[in-house]
């Protein structure tokens, strides 16, 4: 991963949020990325919502496994501790970091190649798991860093920059999250900041697995004419399930008067995320409509976006094991080792 | 061996029958009765059906290898019957099942031939097949207490222990024992030539298994991040530290697990965990065999590129590929020294029993933590499952755990500038922060080139200063992992090398060597790298034997590689069947090559 240091110059007017952090303290390295990639809009979108969120950026664990999408850790939040970990890898070793240390955050990052081939196991049993963390998958349908080859999210008839169109299924990670029983469900565009923000946010305050398929255009390899990845086509074919807004319960709440149909989701932390369906009858908190209308979508050639399941009540990786709040890296040795009397009591056991 | 406390057995049925409780209530009840003995369980990679041994060996001079030949075979399994007719020493015995017409297989010239019909006997005083089949082995185990001259009060005692919550599984119990010990008395001269007699040699001593001390010793240095996929043999030392951490680590008001045990969906997955665990502070270990270290390779090289603690435990068994999961071997040595790709090489302890196993556990993570590194605890199927006589694990309460160069808030405080791989006191190793410490202490974890900053490069010089300091580290650590356990015997010219659970036998070979006028000094290696008192034994003999059990005498080509030793000037005595190694395998391997090559 390449990162080159950004001048620490600030403007005096930068607003600062409840910590005193402007937008600048939640950036990170200078993108190496090529200019335009969707990824560094995903980056301008996380650090947005990190200061909106008011998170302290060393709270953070950064984490990512290894390809274009795997370097947009390095490009935000630079007080963070970061962890570009093996290709596809990623969520074990977010897992084993979690189960260390609950009381950081962990974002991870990932792309379709990473997640959807190399990963594809690691990705289902994060899920399955549901280890609290938001995992941003940068989906382009396509491998950039090896220069073109089509990833296991490529759509059929989709072409190669040289012309060559894929023939095989491909797999699609919201249809994927939804059937192996995913907690948080999104799906969004890069380049539409205002709908991914408040996304990110809500997938950050949610406890639990928190995926969000973003389609993120290569603009080397997979924008071309014939694309079924590039801007074009994406911004074409988008059709928003629900416009979605979060609201940390630490604010005081303002819930503008409408007419419209809103459905509001409680966070288990407090936090909330009101859904302003588009459609009358969506339901966010099925599992089975939402899965139809991502399908029904696929159908028509369109791609579903926005919060499209959550599920507030599932049991994390830490109800499972059952772990105390304090980290399991802060309980003193003391209460960790048995001790002399307990070994010397043990040993008539094995008599 | 042939006599009073000192002669061997060995009971041959199927697997899935239920021998195994009755075989360990025999070997238990001669360590109570304070005879030193060894259990070897030689069973199949299935659940049922396929031949399955135990073999006992009673030593009243606390000899513990696996026997070399056999006094006594309980031949119960049809299949085998011709093969464990044949293993019966001249002038041994064989008990068979006599409730059938004696097989032709079973009939030898120069041995007794003992039958006692255990299915008859359970046909007539148990009902239902379970119970007939599963007190057949309690039935054979009180015929062979009244022809060893086990004490039966012991016995009785032990079935108490076990079953008094179940009185009526204690009644058919104590029947099935009771009516094998009278028939057994009532048909044979009881006891037999060799049998067992009242001693004090155990009362310091206890029996476990090597998997149980090393999930004992995670849970006494304070691993709380456990993480692993089944793999014979080494699950059940997963199995026990959850156990241990239920009996140890559970808040009794809150139902709190002070503990984090992931049974991941593989391998790969496994050594993510610990890796990430570890990156944020925990003691995490994995548990795993030779195929599982396969598949780590990967995230092993980032975890030793990257100065990661972690700890692997390595029950080797046969090899390559599947091999022989349920048979025991050394032939992990070289793949763990070098794991991954790359210049990699790795800190390896080698415990010689399962005492041993529970000290090596609790130093991997000190250790592993103190050099930020993987360690590899590396033991095999012999120590993992079967139970060894040891002396009772002590513990040290002033022990706390090594957690080696983390720099805290107050720490980062008092320096300029953090740099995570900078190497300030020239031992190799660099102060580490951990995730959320905040303040200047934040830094990038990366498999690719990175500088002593942490920081992405691609230069040529900035990349070899960090493997260089990476080599600095593991030539730091070669000083003060464990010593080797020397045998020393005055004016021995030959030497033994030998490592891990080969121990018992050469330390019994070198006295029946001696016992031949061949007097040998023994040195058996617990840690790779090699410290210089390796190299100092070679020089001190005139022949060196290196003795371990795999085919290609790995640890010989460690010692070629790291230390210079020719290798020619190493003989290797290799064992690599699958099975214990015994004394006689040694003994005869060091004197036909000593006839060979005079002196």
């Amino acid at each position: 991963m390449t990162s080159i240091a950004k001048p620490p110059v600030r403007h005096p007017s930068s607003r600062t949020n409840g910590l005193g952090l402007t937008l600048r303290d939640y950036e990170g390295a200078m993108s190496t990325l090529c200019a335009g990639c969707g990824h560094d809009s995903v980056t301008a979108a996380v650090v947005q919502a990190g200061w909106e969120l008011e998170l302290e950026p060393h709270r953070i664990g950064k984490m990512s496994g290894i390809g274009c999408s795997s370097k947009t850790t390095a490009y935000f939040m630079k007080q963070s501790h970061g962890f570009n970990s093996v290709h596809g890898r990623m969520p074990s070793v977010t897992s084993g970091a979690a189960a260390a240390n609950r009381s950081l955050t962990y974002i991870g990052v990932s792309g379709d190649g990473d997640s959807l081939s190399i990963g594809l196991g690691q990705l289902s049993h994060a899920i399955r798991r549901n280890v609290n963390m938001l995992y941003l998958l940068e989906n382009n349908g396509v491998y950039g860093l090896t220069k073109g080859q089509f990833s296991a999210s490529a759509d059929v008839g989709s072409k190669s920059k040289k012309g060559e169109a894929n023939e095989q299924t491909p797999i699609d990670p919201v249809l994927l999250a939804l059937t192996l029983g995913a907690t948080f469900v999104a799906r969004s565009f890069s380049g539409d900041k205002k709908q991914l923000v408040p996304i990110i946010k809500a997938g950050i305050a949610h406890k639990g697995f928190a995926i969000i398929d973003i389609i993120s255009p290569c603009v080397s390899f997979n924008d071309h004419e014939g694309s079924t990845k590039s801007y074009a086509f994406t911004r074409e074919h988008e059709v928003e399930a629900v416009h979605t807004d979060f609201v940390p319960l630490q604010r005081e709440i303002t819930v503008p008067e409408t007419d419209e149909e809103v459905r509001t989701v409680t966070l288990h932390d407090g936090g909330m995320v009101r859904l302003r369906a588009t459609a009358s009858d969506y339901n966010p908190t099925n599992r089975e409509s939402a899965y139809a209308h991502v399908r029904a979508c696929q159908t028509r050639g369109e791609i579903a976006t926005g919060l499209l399941f959550v599920d507030e009540n599932g049991r994390d990786m830490h109800d499972y094991l059952r772990t105390p709040a304090t980290p399991l890296v802060d309980l003193p040795f003391e209460s960790l080792c048995p001790g002399k009397a307990a070994l010397d009591s043990l040993m008539e056991r094995y008599r | 061996m042939n006599g009073v406390n000192d002669f061997s057995f060995k009971i041959g049925t199927v697997n899935g029958t239920g021998s195994a409780s009755a075989n360990g209530l025999l070997m238990q009840a001669i360590f109570r009765m304070g005879i030193p003995v060894t259990g070897k369980n030689i069973f199949p990679s299935n659940i049922q059906g396929l031949p399955t041994w135990y073999e006992i060996r009673v030593s009243k001079d606390g000899y513990t290898a696996r026997p070399s030949e056999v006094d006594l075979v309980v031949a119960l399994n049809p299949s085998t019957y011709a093969k464990d007719v044949a293993t019966v020493r001249p002038g041994g015995f064989l008990l068979y099942d006599s409730s059938w017409p004696l097989d032709p297989d079973l009939v030898r010239e120069g041995i007794t031939i003992m039958g006692i019909p255990f299915g008859r006997i359970c046909v007539e005083n148990f009902q239902g097949d379970r119970d007939r089949t599963l007190l057949r082995n309690i039935v054979y185990a009180g015929s062979l207490a009244a022809l060893l001259n086990i004490d039966m009060d012991v016995v009785s005692g032990m079935l108490s222990e076990k079953y008094g919550k179940k009185p009526k599984l204690l009644e058919s119990n104590h029947k099935a024992i009771q009516l094998g010990y009278e028939y057994a008395k009532a048909n044979f001269q009881c006891p037999l030539p060799f049998h067992l007699e009242k001693m004090d040699a155990t009362s310091d001593s206890i029996l476990i298994d090597g998997n149980t001390a090393c999930a004992l010793g995670a849970v006494f240095a304070g691993a709380t991040v456990g993480a692993w996929y089944p793999i014979t043999p080494a699950t059940a030392l997963m199995e026990q530290f959850k156990a241990f951490c239920e009996k140890y680590r559970v808040d009794k008001a809150t139902g709190e697990h002070k503990f984090a045990i992931l049974q991941a969906e593989d391998e790969l997955a496994a050594a993510g965990i610990i890796i990430g665990a570890g990156w944020a502070g925990a003691r995490a270990f994995t548990n795993t065999s030779g195929p599982g270290i396969s598949l780590m390779q990967e995230f092993i090289g980032l975890a030793y590129y990257t100065d990661i603690p972690a700890v692997f435990f390595d029950i080797q068994r046969c090899g390559p590929a599947t091999g022989m999961p349920t048979r025991t071997q050394q032939a992990d040595l070289l793949s763990l020294a070098y794991a991954s790709h790359g210049d990699t090489k790795h800190l390896v302890l080698f415990p010689a029993n399962p005492g041993e196993a529970f000290e090596l556990a609790v130093q991997s993570f000190d250790l592993s933590e103190r050099f930020q590194t993987p360690v590899f605890v590396a033991t095999d199927l012999d120590i993992g499952m079967n139970d060894w006589m040891v002396k009772r694990l002590s513990w040290d309460d002033s022990y706390r755990p090594d957690r080696g160069k983390v720099l805290h808030k107050e720490d980062l405080d008092k320096i300029q500038k953090f740099s995570r791989y900078l190497d300030v006191d020239g031992d190799g190793i660099a102060a580490r922060t951990l995730p959320g410490v905040g303040g200047k202490g934040a830094y990038f974890v990366r498999g690719s080139g990175h500088d002593k900053h942490a920081a992405y490069t691609e230069d040529s010089d900035a990349y070899q200063e960090l493997v260089d300091r990476l080599k600095r580290k593991f030539e730091h650590a070669a000083t003060v992992m464990p010593k080797p356990v020397f045998t020393l015997q005055p004016g021995a010219e030959v030497g033994l090398v030998t490592i891990g659970g080969c121990d018992a036998a050469v330390r019994e070979a070198a006295d029946r060597l001696r016992d031949q006028g061949v007097t040998v000094d023994v040195m058996r290696i617990r840690a790779f790298p090699f410290g210089s008192e390796v190299r100092e034994f070679f020089d001190a003999h005139d022949r060196n034997f290196v003795i371990e059990q795999n085919r290609d005498a790995q640890l010989r080509a460690l010692l070629a590689v790291e230390l210079g030793i020719p290798r020619d000037s190493m003989t290797s005595i290799l064992d690599y069947g699958g099975m214990p190694l015994t004394a006689k395998v040694v003994v005869d391997g060091v004197l036909r090559h000593l006839a060979q090559v005079p002196a």
